[in-house]
């Protein structure tokens, strides 16, 4: 019997567990294989989503469906909490005291947004990464009446990269359409020494926040916040007076996998780049926000991985060697970027290709929403 | 060479990460140390040896030098704040 745990029932776990059950139906029809998918709450949840919370009138029970009925009726869901991997024995201790033992594990466990990492961070500053912070970002949006706007990151690595950008153009589009852009101004604060990560991209955004007069602010790594005196200030020394604030918060890997040994203090599991295999164990694998592979933390990444973990531990199964496209990953990562006024961008690149994204335009904005919308029926079930 | 004979408090080794994990290493590793400690950051990353020094000049820190070794550079910074 070989037994397949999946912690985590994101768009990685789900991806993974539908698409091991259809590669191992054979195995599973005569017990000789099970796919067990362990969620904490039992709930997948579109997290790309949370933004339009805050930007675009979306709401948070059209984000959230019970996982059971995204997976294949041979996927074993067990609703628990993991707390820890015991590698010795090659079992997963679960909160209620019972334990699942593997032959095969996938750490699809995300990332965790840390916002108390910052004093004054909750009351202070406003984010969209759970759907009442974005609620509540709504709210303040609709209540500003012109100010300074400022938007920054308060951690990196966190999920979906170029979301602080694409809040920071569609909140300018929004303010001039309410006619309050004259009397407001848009401060865009980049930790590194350009707008974004990767240098494409970063091209692509800087002529878009000139033209839109938003100000952009290099090496500005957030270290406190002055409720008293509305200041955020950075590492590097400079204060940013704010009315609204509004930032990424710092973002760290599951605490199982800490408490378990198997990653640094930060989280991030030490993935290989292609076998997706956890510190060279032959047996256990990561993908999505939990690794600490060079690309976005983003559902997209683990949408491309999922196929590769699913190959490689079917071969491992049916004893022998991952083989095709999906034998190893590349990298490939492809996502949509809003720059406001209804218009969107694609980024598309692997670990060798950088994007070249198409000028902004309305059908990949477009685009943008209808994936967002059919995501449900396409993405967990391997339809795409 | 200076770079030879710095004693080195700390040492990130940030070799195989891509631009910005060098700097972010760099930036976690200064937080969390003490005025006047000095940090080599090892990088393969050809892009960290544009990055770092352009941050250490805004942070307000010390560049000591940069070595290329094989395969990677060193790059060395004094903690001034």
């Amino acid at each position: 019997m070989q037994r397949v745990v999946i912690l985590g029932g994101g768009v990685g776990g789900t991806l993974v567990a539908n698409l091991l059950v259809r590669k191992l139906r054979r195995q599973i029809d005569r017990h000789e294989a099970t796919v067990t998918l362990v969620d904490e709450k039992g709930q997948h949840v579109y997290q790309p989503g949370f933004m339009y919370i805050a930007m675009g009138g979306e709401k948070a029970e059209n984000l959230s469906r019970p996982e059971r009925s995204l997976l294949d009726d041979r996927v074993i869901l067990d609703v628990a909490r993991a707390v820890k991997i015991d590698e010795a024995n090659s079992r997963v201790d679960l909160e209620d005291g019972s334990h699942l033992e593997y032959d095969q594990l996938v750490i699809a466990t995300g990332s965790r947004i840390v916002p108390e990492e910052i004093e004054h961070f909750d009351t202070e500053a406003h984010h969209f990464y759970s759907p009442a912070a974005a609620l509540r970002l709504r709210e303040a949006l609709d209540a500003f009446t012109g100010g300074r706007v400022v938007i920054g990151i308060a951690g990196m690595p966190y999920k979906c990269p170029p979301a602080p950008l694409e809040v920071a153009f569609l909140i300018e589009s929004e303010l001039r359409e309410r006619g309050l852009r004259d009397k407001s101004e848009i401060h865009y604060c980049s930790p590194i020494g350009r707008a974004f990560t990767i240098e494409s991209v970063s091209e692509m955004a800087t002529p878009i926040l000139e033209e839109k007069g938003i100000e952009l602010h290099t090496f500005f790594n957030v270290e406190t916040i002055d409720p008293a005196r509305k200041v955020v200030e950075s590492l590097e020394g400079e204060e940013m007076p704010y009315d609204l604030l509004i930032l990424v918060p710092p973002h760290r890997g599951a605490k199982v996998v800490i408490d378990s040994g198997l990653s640094p203090a930060s989280g991030w599991l030490p993935t290989d780049h292609h076998t997706l295999q956890v510190g060279g164990r032959a047996n256990v694998y990561a993908l999505g926000d939990a690794t600490d592979l060079p690309l976005s933390k983003a559902g997209s990444t683990a949408h491309f991985e999922a196929p590769i973990v699913a190959e490689r531990i079917t071969a491992a199964v049916q004893g022998r060697e991952p083989e095709g496209k999906h034998a190893s990953y590349t990298g490939k990562v492809m996502c949509f970027f809003e720059v406001g006024d209804g218009k969107g961008t694609l980024l598309q690149f692997d670990y060798n290709t950088p994007p070249t994204p198409p000028k902004p335009n309305r059908f990949w904005h477009l685009g943008k929403i209808v994936f967002n919308k059919t995501y449900w029926h396409t993405v967990p079930k391997g339809r795409v | 060479m200076q770079t030879q004979t710095t004693p080195i408090t700390r040492t990130v080794d940030a070799r195989g990460s891509y631009c910005p994990g060098p700097l972010m290493e760099l930036i976690r590793s200064i937080r969390e140390g003490q005025v006047g400690d000095v940090i080599a950051v090892w990088s393969s990353d050809a892009g960290s040896k544009l990055d770092i020094p352009k941050w250490i000049e805004k942070a307000g820190h010390r560049l000591i030098g940069i070595e290329t070794r094989e395969g990677y550079d060193e790059i060395l910074v004094e903690k001034l704040r």
